[in-house]
């Protein structure tokens, strides 16, 4: 088989004296959506900003594209084109999607002057391959839905030619349409070759999405199923019960 | 506005001139359209340009209403009244779109005013004078933005702080004392403040109108700018994106500062004198300029056009009570009134957009 994308083993990491996440192992191939699921405090969310950088992991080691890579910050993350996409999309809601796209590295011209023509026609091309219905690019992200909000952040991702995308809690705040919109700027992803790791406490934001599930209880990783060979209820009773499906609940 | 339009005609004009039969230049034409009717819709629905309608208004009703407004003397005094005002509601306004506040730029005015005047006093030269003003502006400045941006302080409480500081410090450099002359380069601060070298236009308002066009420039055009919106608009986004946050505060605290000194050094040579308690009470003076020129206190929104249009709208008040025979202790009903009146009309507007 191909070579995972990004291969964390035997992750663990304390606060304190809590054991946060405890040699947990995931991994992640490219053009392929893995769903992070648990509890609120099942560790999830801390085991991918080990991925992200935000943590150092305690133990375990990360692999990227099978070479070990040592990532202590997010300029390291991003040097390693993994992008994090959080749930409140760190947009300035008072600034245009060209804008936003740009924010913290925008372009400038000869003179050092912001070079608007150039940045809008990235935007346009981006943003339009990912969603080709986005008209809005002059008025304020305030002014646009959830899902096309989602399409200018997840393009700024993509545009820094990201190969490995976190999305966190990406439709939790969505309408039934918004969460079609963002499906399939997923599946746009994905047919470009980009990982993706899901993360969600509910198993129905991610269940369609995912290629794979992970689910984490108490810091330890319950187990990684293909969607395709599990129900929803399945799932569920790992992500509940923290057992296998098929083995008797305690 | 102009510059900001200028690439845009440019584009529209070579679009046209193709012929526009794919679907991309379709949409790309749909855009531009759309772009146009944004801007016109931007501009009727901007504060900034209602309130300058207002003072449009005001200054036609007072030509006809009175013998006195529409005199050179008193379009004169008017302008040059604005202008104090109006540079330091430029720094303000900037401190105010990136989400903070500055209530020691009164203070800070007469702090460096004292500086100025009492260095010239000695006997230095007048670049020494205005450099040892700058820089104490720049210090000022960069303490209160260290404490905000690096400490975490909030900008209320420094500049709080900074604004009984600063005025004690003018005290104390001058022993309380008024200085009305300034050594060997007297003369020449005179000129600088109360001359009128192009076109009779009062000094004060060629420095304000260059400072403006600076302001407006930088926010809308450099990176700076862009960064000092984005944190006015969401911090924790311009953190995450890489914006350089905390070194980006601290200079927009020195701008507000050094806007302040420059306004104090003009103001010292235009008074011919330096008391302890010039500025006093300013501070409110310019916010109410900066709100009513359009700059939202939640931070991410203002111009440097509506600084001036603010206050350009406080003074035509002040100015036309005094014209029209109103009691001068109602002034401050009719500003107070402004200020509330303008934001009143903003939240209009956003409880409509919401719906």
């Amino acid at each position: 088989m191909a070579t995972p994308l990004v291969d964390m083993r035997n992750i663990s990491i304390s606060f304190g004296g809590v054991r946060a996440v405890d040699d947990v192992s995931v991994d992640l191939y490219p053009g392929e959506v893995v769903g992070l699921l648990g509890h609120n405090g099942a560790g999830k969310s801390t085991l991918i900003k080990i991925l992200s950088g935000a943590y150092e992991a305690d133990h375990g080691e990360i692999f990227i594209d099978g070479e070990k890579a040592a990532i202590r910050n997010s300029r390291d993350a991003r040097d390693y084109r993994i992008e994090t996409i959080y749930q409140n999309l760190a947009l300035a809601d008072n600034l245009d999607a060209c804008a936003n796209l740009f924010l913290g590295r925008e372009i400038v011209n000869a003179a050092g002057l912001l070079d608007e023509p150039a940045m809008e026609a990235a935007a346009r091309e981006v943003i339009g391959r990912l969603n080709p219905n986005f008209r809005k690019y002059h008025a304020p992200v305030a002014a646009l839905s959830g899902g096309q909000r989602q399409s200018v952040a997840i393009a700024r991702a993509v545009h820094f030619n990201a190969r490995i995308l976190i999305m966190d809690e990406p439709t939790a705040a969505l309408g039934v349409q918004e969460t079609r919109m963002v499906a399939e700027l997923i599946q746009q992803l994905k047919r470009e070759g980009i990982g993706i790791f899901l993360i969600s406490h509910d198993l129905h934001d991610v269940f369609d999405l995912s290629d794979r599930l992970s689910v984490m209880k108490n810091g330890k990783l319950v187990g990684t199923v293909r969607t395709q060979d599990v129900t929803k209820d399945d799932v569920l009773g790992m992500i509940i019960l923290g057992k296998m499906p098929g083995q008797a609940a305690a | 506005m102009t510059p900001a339009e200028t690439p845009d005609h440019r584009t529209r004009s070579s679009d046209e001139a193709r012929s526009p039969m794919t679907d991309s230049t379709n949409s790309l034409d749909q855009s531009i359209a759309q772009k146009q009717h944004t801007r016109l819709a931007a501009l009727l629905s901007s504060q900034t340009f209602w309130v300058f309608i207002a003072v449009i208004l005001a200054c036609l009703y007072l030509s006809f209403a009175t013998d006195s407004f529409a005199t050179s003397k008193n379009l004169y005094n008017i302008t040059r009244n604005v202008t104090f005002v109006a540079i330091i509601a430029l720094g303000m306004t900037i401190v105010i779109i990136s989400g903070g506040i500055d209530l020691s730029v009164g203070s800070v005015l007469c702090l460096c005013s004292m500086v100025l005047a009492v260095t010239m006093h000695a006997g230095y030269s007048i670049e020494i004078g205005i450099a040892a003003a700058i820089g104490t502006a720049l210090v000022v400045g960069a303490f209160n933005g260290i404490l905000i941006a690096y400490l975490g302080f909030p900008p209320f409480v420094v500049t709080l702080g900074m604004l009984s500081v600063a005025r004690s410090l003018a005290m104390v450099a001058s022993n309380n004392t008024v200085v009305f002359e300034f050594g060997p380069d007297h003369d020449k601060l005179l000129a600088l403040g109360g001359g009128a070298w192009l076109f009779g236009i009062a000094n004060p308002v060629l420095y304000m109108l260059v400072l403006a066009a600076l302001t407006g420039f930088v926010l809308r055009w450099t990176r700076f700018g862009r960064h000092v919106f984005a944190i006015g608009g969401n911090e924790q986004a311009a953190i995450l994106t890489g914006v350089p946050v905390r070194p980006i505060k601290v200079a927009v605290y020195m701008i507000s500062a050094l806007s302040a000194g420059i306004a104090g050094i003009v103001q010292t040579g235009w008074l011919g004198a330096v008391t302890t308690n010039i500025g006093a009470g300013m501070e409110l003076q310019v916010i109410a300029a900066a709100v009513i020129g359009g700059a939202d206190l939640a931070g991410g929104v203002g111009t440097a056009l509506g600084a001036l249009v603010g206050a350009a709208l406080i003074e035509v008040i002040r100015n036309s009570l005094g014209l029209l025979g109103i009691n001068a202790f109602w002034q401050g009903t009719f500003i107070g009134g402004a200020i509330i009146l303008a934001v009143l009309f903003d939240r209009i507007r956003n409880i409509r957009r919401r719906d």
